[in-house]
């Protein structure tokens, strides 16, 4: 039973219909990997899936009412608060209990001085691993990622392999852009668009 | 009940078309409706006993008045639609409409400005309906203000159509409210049935201008929307096809004159 | 619950740290309302006639300051997504965050209404609907205020465009909420537009929300 369908699924920007009737079906324990030039409408598509944008078609999802984690462009991070205040946030909004931040932090490798500075301060690759931090607090089969392995540094890539197979060892699946190849030893279906 | 004529009006394609046989009657009839209006009113009717020739503003006042609320209505309805059912065409109408209704509310203020110095000594007076009027002005202009603001056509719809149905919610609060707070108008004379108390050589121009302002308002939503269907359908097949076809005929046209 | 506390907490917070921002409403409140006293002749016994309508443009105005904020700072980082992917009503999250706008900016405007309204010279007999008023009316204003926050969240020009959109929205809670003033002070009863206000208030947060959160998703697209 795949996790989440899509068949037919149109997706528009504005009056532009930018994929027409398209496809895409994705399982338990897969990482596929959306690939296409600018502007084919990538991100778009995640965007769709994640509810962002109203399409046509049928999305369906396994169990019928779950919700995806989406990351895109933007961290989702208030500057002026810290990754600490602004994942007890994001705990308080999704119901999640606060003992998940800790670890989660801990996990991506954010230095405990940078948990209490206002995001504002910190370097854009530490804003990504709170972001990502924010995957780890509840769990959600399916992730819809845009470009989440900008401003990563090598340590953050490594980080990112390990936690993506992690998610994918425990039955969930995986959909992603990116424009630079996938750390290793992440294996992905490739998507073409 | 057949609703196939409904869905295939909906479709840009159609309703231009059907707008472009339509159009013309209506602005035919809109044009020879006003000049019997504006004849009969300006000049055949008699003057009033009491308001002399200024009465004679109201051959264009009440029309414009009626007019600005009824497109304003309009414009919420076919905002809900597009809201409720995505329908482009209902955007279309909606945006088409904003500015025709936003110009009479404009002409309504004037003349009733206009009217206002002679009947009441000044150009402007806090009465109920002229400053209910200057409060749809500027919702009006909101809606057009918010509609340029956007670069999306379709967000642009959407969010002037909730808007729209905000502000039709607050024009009756803010007539009561500014009736509650003073009231100094002319009470209506014509919708006073039974007993008319306007004399039916005035009534009948007045009446004949008011379906006239309507059609021709009908007229100008028309074309509005087919240019707005054009403009956002740009690029589909059958606006190419259109603008080809007006382009062979501008040139037939050419080579027989 | 959570959600409550959470948002409610984050917007109390956000305020802490941006103090400034939340003193300039009530500032702008205290000057505006000063101003037009020293445009008058001193101690002209005609101020009082006009305070309420001074008191109510300079409330409502100074509330319209920080509106333009509401959402586009949740916009720009990425909170509006999250929060429209978390699976929390929208409208309620649009509640909250009105509920805590009306408390940084429209609670203290109230508070400091009766001593500006001494300096007018109002009579004390007018401070009761004067105040009750503002405290129906400013919560009005937050919410549709709120409402077109989140219609013009997205856009280059949303700052001079706000206030455009939110002034004829408020026409009738400016003159009931100054209305019910000016009944008191020629010592008539200042119920009736004071319920007005009341049934204003109800419409506009039963509502609102729900248009304040469509808005935002059509921003969004």
């Amino acid at each position: 039973m795949p996790l989440l369908t899509a068949d037919p699924l149109t997706v528009t920007r504005g009056d532009r219909a930018l994929l027409r009737d398209f496809a895409l079906r994705l399982d338990a324990g897969e990482l596929v990997h959306l690939r296409g030039a600018n502007g084919v409408g990538k991100t778009s598509l995640l965007e769709t899936l994640a509810g962002l944008r109203r399409g046509a078609g049928t999305i369906v999802w396994q169990p019928a009412d779950a919700q995806p984690h989406w990351l895109g462009h933007r961290n989702g991070l208030n500057p002026q608060l810290s990754p600490l205040e602004n994942l007890r946030f994001w705990c308080g909004i999704n119901g999640a209990a606060t003992a998940a931040i800790a670890p989660a932090l801990e996990r991506l490798q954010l230095p405990p001085r940078a948990r209490l500075r206002a995001c504002r301060q910190l370097s854009a690759g530490q804003k990504r691993r709170t972001a990502l931090a924010r995957l780890l607090l509840q769990r959600r089969p399916v992730w819809l990622l845009d470009e989440p392995l900008d401003g990563l540094d090598a340590g953050g890539l490594a980080l990112f392999a390990q936690l993506a197979g992690a998610h994918l060892a425990q039955g969930g699946a995986i959909l992603m852009t990116s424009h630079q190849a996938l750390p290793a030893p992440l294996q992905a279906r490739e998507l073409v668009l | 009940m057949n609703w196939t004529w409904f869905h295939r009006l909906g479709s840009p394609p159609s309703f231009y078309r059907f707008a472009e046989r339509l159009a013309p009657w209506l602005g035919v009839a809109a044009l020879l409706l006003l000049a019997y209006a504006w004849y009969g009113g300006l000049v055949l009717a008699p003057a009033d006993y009491q308001q002399k020739d200024a009465f004679r503003v109201i051959y264009v006042h009440v029309p414009a008045a009626a007019v600005s609320l009824s497109l304003y209505v309009l414009m919420a309805v076919a905002g809900a639609v597009a809201l409720i059912w995505r329908m482009k065409l209902a955007e279309c109408v909606m945006i088409a409409s904003a500015p025709v209704g936003a110009s009479f509310t404009a002409l309504a203020l004037l003349t009733g400005m206009l009217w206002g110095k002679p009947m009441w000594g000044a150009y402007w007076v806090w009465d109920a309906r002229l400053t209910s009027e200057l409060v749809l002005l500027f919702l009006y202009l909101g809606v057009i203000g918010l509609h340029a603001a956007f670069e999306d056509a379709r967000a642009a719809a959407r969010a002037c159509a909730l808007l729209a149905i905000v502000g039709l919610v607050n024009v009756p609060i803010v007539h009561f409210s500014v009736e509650w707070w003073n009231s100094l108008h002319q009470g209506s004379t014509i919708l006073k049935f039974g007993k008319p108390a306007i004399s039916a050589d005035m009534a009948r121009p007045l009446y004949a201008g008011l379906l006239g302002t309507y059609l021709l308002c009908a007229y100008a939503i028309l074309r509005r929307t087919q240019n707005e269907l054009l403009l956002r359908e740009r690029g589909t097949r059958w606006v190419r096809e259109q603008l080809a076809a007006a382009a062979g005929n501008r040139d037939g046209g050419a080579h027989v004159s | 619950m959570s959600a409550f506390v959470a948002i409610f907490a984050r917007e109390l917070k956000l305020a802490a740290r941006a103090r400034a921002e939340w003193l300039m409403p009530p500032l702008f409140f205290v000057i505006v309302v000063t101003l037009f006293g020293f445009g008058a002749r001193p101690n002209d016994p005609q101020l009082a006639a006009f305070a309420p309508a001074v008191l109510w443009v300079g409330a409502l105005l100074a509330a319209l300051l920080s509106l333009e904020r509401l959402y586009r700072a949740d916009q720009e980082d990425g909170t509006l997504e999250q929060l429209l992917v978390s699976g929390t009503s929208l409208s309620f999250a649009v509640f909250v965050k009105s509920l805590a706008h009306w408390l940084l900016s429209g609670l203290p405007i109230v508070l400091l209404a009766a001593p500006l309204a001494a300096m007018l010279g109002l009579p004390a007999a007018a401070l009761g609907p004067l105040v009750l008023g503002l405290a129906l009316g400013t919560p009005c204003l937050s919410f549709i205020g709120g409402f077109v926050a989140a219609l013009t969240v997205g856009l280059p020009r949303g700052g001079a465009l706000l206030p455009v959109l939110v002034l004829p929205l408020i026409v009738p809670v400016i003159i009931f909420g100054a209305g019910a003033v000016r009944a008191a002070q020629q010592g008539l009863d200042a119920g009736a537009p004071l319920y007005f206000l009341a049934a204003i208030l109800t419409l506009t947060l039963t509502v609102l929300p729900w248009l304040a959160a469509a808005a935002l998703r059509n921003a969004f697209e």
